[in-house]
């Protein structure tokens, strides 16, 4: 009896936990995505304005605001591939 | 109505990005042989659904420059301009090795160019072949993006050690600051050379994560959307998804340009970076 109780607990406890990493993988994608949102948008603006004010730079510029963002994505998907690390091991 | 039980989608989505040794084809599956082990070892080298695509995509790059190599060569020979395919592949070679390997690298980087454009070649072939009915994409696994990305780290840092020489390497990795002597050079060189040593690993692991992260990233979106329709079986909600996939695949063939793109302009421009760091 005991025995099956300690084992009965010990499945709640597992699940609750799962549970808990999924929500917190949730919350962190979201976070990721808010700065990442933030970085591209505050990039292209500037790109957008910085190409309004002098047209014929417009492919140098083109070519950084696409680096700068490349770099910012790739801290970005780091977060999500760990967030999706939560649902893969169990 | 007779209401079939929920599928479990994310289990299909995982199944379907995931490497395997079976390839779903029109006329029926074919099951690759397998697992293969080093003797001794762990390490399975049996042929998947992977390694099958990336050679396809490898004899695929081969044809491509070869058909419009030779097209344009004999073309020369006649006095005339390339025409037809071998003019658009021309213009996507001389795109990556003027405005991509060049211009970052600076200058000596035209032994840098058959690496570039190798790179830009095979990731994009491998990113256009996940998008067919019944293909797969081979950068959609961390053990192919990381092979890529090994592979521009020791380019990286050889090119680097050959053209700064030893000491100039050792530069790169201890830095001291210029004008600073005595006790505050020892204490930026302590604080920096673990920081420059990150910097030196973080730079192809990005590299890696990042095509691997979008090609995934694009897959799980597109079949999330699809795995609606089992969701809700119904006629609307089937429309407005086929419509919403339809939107992403076209999203889908731009990112797989622009991620050849990053990786080979990134790639260049860590190469160059370490060129002329003096």
């Amino acid at each position: 009896m005991h025995a099956l109780l300690m084992l009965l607990q010990d499945e709640a406890v597992k699940t609750s936990l799962n549970n808990n990493a999924l929500l917190g993988a949730g919350i962190g994608m979201g976070l990721a995505l808010i700065g990442a949102g933030l970085g591209i948008g505050r990039i292209g603006g500037q790109a957008v304005e910085a190409i309004a004010r002098q047209p014929e730079a417009s492919a140098d510029i083109r070519g950084a605001m696409i680096l700068t963002a490349a770099l910012i994505e790739g801290a970005t998907l780091a977060a999500l591939v760990f967030a999706l690390l939560f649902k893969l091991i169990k | 109505m007779i209401q079939a039980p929920a599928p479990d989608i994310g289990k299909v989505i995982l199944e379907h990005t995931a490497d395997s040794h079976v390839i779903e084809l029109p006329f029926g599956d074919v099951h690759l042989p397998g697992p293969w082990y080093i003797p001794g070892t762990h390490i399975d080298i049996s042929p998947t659904k992977h390694v099958v695509f990336m050679a396809f995509a490898a004899v695929l790059v081969f044809l491509t420059i070869w058909i419009a190599g030779r097209q344009v060569a004999r073309r020369q020979r006649e006095d005339k301009g390339p025409r037809g395919f071998g003019a658009a592949v021309e213009a996507i070679v001389l795109f990556v090795r003027d405005d991509v390997a060049l211009a970052s690298i600076g200058h000596g980087g035209e032994k840098f160019v058959p690496l570039i454009e190798t790179f830009f070649f095979f990731i994009l072939y491998c990113n256009l072949l996940g998008l067919f009915p019944w293909g797969a994409t081979p950068t959609g696994n961390l053990a192919v993006t990381g092979a890529l990305a090994l592979i521009a780290f020791v380019v990286i840092e050889v090119s680097g050690f050959r053209a700064l020489g030893p000491k100039g390497y050792l530069k790169t990795i201890v830095m001291v600051p210029a004008g600073m002597t005595g006790f505050g050079a020892v204490i930026m060189a302590v604080i920096m050379t673990p920081v420059e040593l990150i910097g030196k690993i973080v730079k192809p692991f990005a590299l890696c994560l990042r095509l691997f992260a979008n090609m995934t990233a694009g897959h799980f979106v597109i079949l999330s959307l699809l795995g609606l329709i089992f969701l809700f079986a119904n006629w609307f909600i089937a429309g407005g998804t086929v419509a919403f996939v339809l939107f992403m695949m076209c999203l889908e063939l731009l990112v797989a340009f622009l991620q050849a793109y990053i990786f080979a302009l990134l790639t260049s421009v860590f190469i160059g970076l370490m060129q002329h760091e003096h």
